[in-house]
């Protein structure tokens, strides 16, 4: 009973304190678009959005989603009001990840099977060149100084350092086996990468491009095997990091400045991408085959609720 | 359209390779070269057993050349150059003299694609003893245990891995009543053996054991043939074919006497690859291999496309291209395979087997991949199929 009314004065503090935000959620089995009130915990729609789509992320003034439609080979520019088709930018075969700077004019996007990276102008939507880089290039981002582009290659096990400025390799650092995703610190100090593979989360420097720190996941009752590292995001202040583990089906809490691993949070089945809410006070979970997300209360760091979504939820965006 | 499109990005990347080679210190002008040999004999053709599926005579070589295309894309940012030498023995050429001319002392790293036999004969040479031979065609668990050579790693699930992946799926579905059927030849039998054993090991019962004894070009007689022949006393689940030649296996399904699914060789099969296989990045390998090679990946072109792929693995992280050096590397804990599998491949340190997820597909749809949930094992679930290290018979010093 008493936790009953803790639990609804919980509930009704989060209520008051959260703003109106809106999650959208890539449905890669589904075609389509969710739309999610994360405060009320619903799925208020779902939109037909193209074929397979995967990748997501909003521009920085909230107004576009930019989503890779991976069986079109495009990338869609979505009004985030009206969700309405605005354009279309040319993203290569089958786009899966990219990129967005810090000033939303580039995108940068993966080319898996061309192993290559496409830096669009978002304005021209026009292709302005392509990059060479290993074999199977997924996880990329850009630096929020700008001054670089991570992509990490899940073949050639490299992450590649691309200047902003001239668009080239200037360096390439050797990685644990298939690295997924990647993410820098809010000060561009620190790259973040994670291994499928082998399990690990790497910590880069971003100034000596080296690994500084190299942590192994280890979740009891979970064999290693399946103990697969996907997206990483750092909170802005470099307190904690969250790691998606994959079909361990966890969420793991990583103390940024000592980079131990604090907690293992159960969410639903492979989960893959994650997002924070605009106060970071929430994070929202994509959860490959249990068709939802979980909404993670991050001042309690518990799992507040999941919500069904559609098939194959892959990507997650957050809007204000 | 297409062929143009792929014309102006092959022209692309040229262009932006050599003006990024001139300017950027980024990519390693190469200071090591790795030596690879893909050594196969020619074999024969097989008498065709229905006009679907063409015969393949490159089975293999196409996958060790899409992994080293691989390769030298990393080998581009580490300096390092991997080059593949093939040689293919004629059909009446004898292999020994060619290993001993061809190979010689010039590789130190030997794709084999051979039989069973012809794969011991190679390893026993002198000139193999200072090598490190990667077998991308044998299933024999016999050359994993009690014969076993220790300058051998072997990329293919053997026949024990394949019969314990399906025995799970079996055991999953609860069909614990198998109808044995096993043809003529010497890897039926070894194949009908692995059966038994997974039988044995998941409780699961064989309640009927028969040889195929009619004709092999079925075509017009499978109807009443089958029928009959699956006309058994005891009641049985599944009826499980050993034929590994794809004599007779595929005139079962269908024409049972009694409704019954077929697994085995022939309708739900176990593998190491397979066309439908999709997951884990799988839909990229199998693109790129498309593109390249003009046809479907086989299981021999996946083995042949790991070993390559583990030797330029293995020689990235060490920056070695010594024999031994790699060896251990790829026998320790370290070495994590990208195989399109989900969990990382690995070697198994007491018999150099590849230890793997096996495939359980149908023709046009992927069932299950083993091991099968629930199957669990100390260590790594995977070694839940095949020989484990206390039942190993081989007695090799690293």
């Amino acid at each position: 009973m008493k936790q009953n009314v803790f639990g609804l004065f919980l509930t009704m503090a989060l209520t008051g304190a959260a703003q109106a935000e809106t999650v959208f959620v890539t449905l890669e089995k589904d075609n389509a678009l969710a739309v999610v009130d994360p405060v009320a915990g619903k799925l208020i729609k779902t939109v037909e959005i193209g074929q397979r789509p995967r990748g997501i992320a909003i521009s920085p003034d909230n107004k576009f989603l930019y989503i890779a439609i991976s069986d079109d080979n495009t990338i869609k520019i979505i009004d985030a009001e009206t969700l309405k088709e605005t354009g279309k930018l040319p993203s290569g075969e089958d786009p899966e990840t990219f990129a967005l700077n810090p000033a939303g004019d580039r995108l940068y996007v993966s080319n898996e099977d061309d192993s290559q990276v496409t830096v669009i102008d978002i304005k021209r939507k026009k292709a302005v060149k392509q990059i060479k880089v290993g074999v199977e290039p997924e996880g990329i981002t850009v630096s929020p100084d700008n001054l670089w582009v991570a992509s990490a290659s899940e073949t050639t096990n490299m992450v590649h350092w691309i200047d902003t400025k001239t668009n080239a390799i200037v360096e390439n650092t050797l990685v644990d086996p298939r690295p997924r995703a990647l993410s820098f610190t809010a000060d561009s100090q620190q790259l973040w990468v994670t291994s499928e593979m082998a399990g690990t989360l790497m910590v880069l420097d971003a100034k000596t491009k080296q690994i500084i720190k190299n942590i192994k996941f280890d979740v009891q009752g979970v064999t290693a095997d399946k103990i697969q590292p996907v997206g990483v995001v750092i909170d802005k202040d470099r307190r904690r990091g969250y790691v998606a583990l994959g079909p361990a089906n966890r969420v793991a809490v990583v103390n940024a400045q000592t980079f131990e691993v604090e907690k293992y949070l159960l969410v639903g089945q492979r989960v893959w991408n994650l997002a924070f809410s605009p106060d970071q006070k929430r994070l929202y979970t994509t959860n490959g085959t249990s068709n939802d997300i979980s909404l993670i209360d991050l001042e309690t760091q518990t799992v507040t609720k999941s919500v069904g979504v559609g098939t194959y939820p892959w990507g997650v965006a957050v809007k204000p | 359209m297409r062929p143009n499109t792929r014309l102006l990005q092959i022209a692309v990347h040229i262009l932006f390779s050599v003006q990024l080679l001139s300017v950027n210190s980024a990519y390693a002008e190469a200071k090591q070269t790795i030596n690879i040999a893909y050594f196969t004999q020619e074999q024969k053709v097989p008498p065709p057993l229905s006009n679907l599926d063409a015969f393949i005579p490159n089975k293999g070589i196409l996958g060790s050349e899409l992994a080293i295309d691989d390769n030298n894309t990393t080998g581009q940012f580490t300096g390092q150059k991997f080059v593949l030498k093939k040689i293919i023995v004629p059909l009446d050429g004898d292999v020994a003299e060619a290993f001993n001319k061809e190979v010689g002392d010039q590789f130190s790293h030997v794709v084999l694609n051979l039989p069973a036999e012809l794969t011991n004969n190679i390893a026993d040479l002198p000139a193999a003893k200072q090598k490190l031979l990667f077998d991308a065609a044998t299933v024999d668990d016999a050359l994993r245990n009690e014969q076993c050579r220790n300058n051998v790693l072997h990329l293919l699930p053997t026949r024990a891995m394949r019969a314990d992946a399906l025995a799970q799926y079996m055991m999953k579905k609860r069909w614990n009543k198998w109808f044995l059927v096993i043809g003529a030849s010497e890897e039926d039998r070894l194949f009908a053996e692995a059966i038994k054993r997974a039988a044995k090991r998941f409780g699961m019962k064989i309640v009927e054991e028969k040889t195929w004894e009619h004709t092999y070009d079925a075509r017009r007689t499978a109807q009443s043939d089958v029928a009959v022949f699956t006309q058994v006393d005891d009641d049985y689940d599944v009826l499980v074919v050993a034929d590994e030649q794809g004599r007779f296996g595929e005139y079962l399904e269908y024409r049972t006497w009694n409704a019954r699914p077929v697994i085995g060789t022939q309708g739900l099969v176990a593998t190491s690859w397979h066309r439908t296989h999709e997951q884990w990045g799988a839909v990229q390998i199998q693109n790129r291999f498309k593109e390249q090679a003009g046809r479907w990946m086989e299981e021999q072109d996946y083995a042949a496309y790991l070993a390559v792929r583990a030797i330029g693995e293995a020689t990235t992280r060490t920056k070695s291209n010594d024999v031994n050096t790699l060896k251990n590397y790829m026998l320790s804990a370290a070495f994590a395979l990208q195989g399109y599998k989900g969990n990382p491949l690995s070697f198994r340190s007491w018999d150099g087997q590849l230890r793997q997820p096996v495939l359980l597909a149908a023709p046009r749809s992927m069932v299950a991949v083993a091991p099968i949930e629930g199957f669990l094992h100390p260590k790594t679930e995977l070694d839940t199929l095949g020989y484990d290290q206390p039942e190993s018979t081989c007695k090799w010093s690293k």
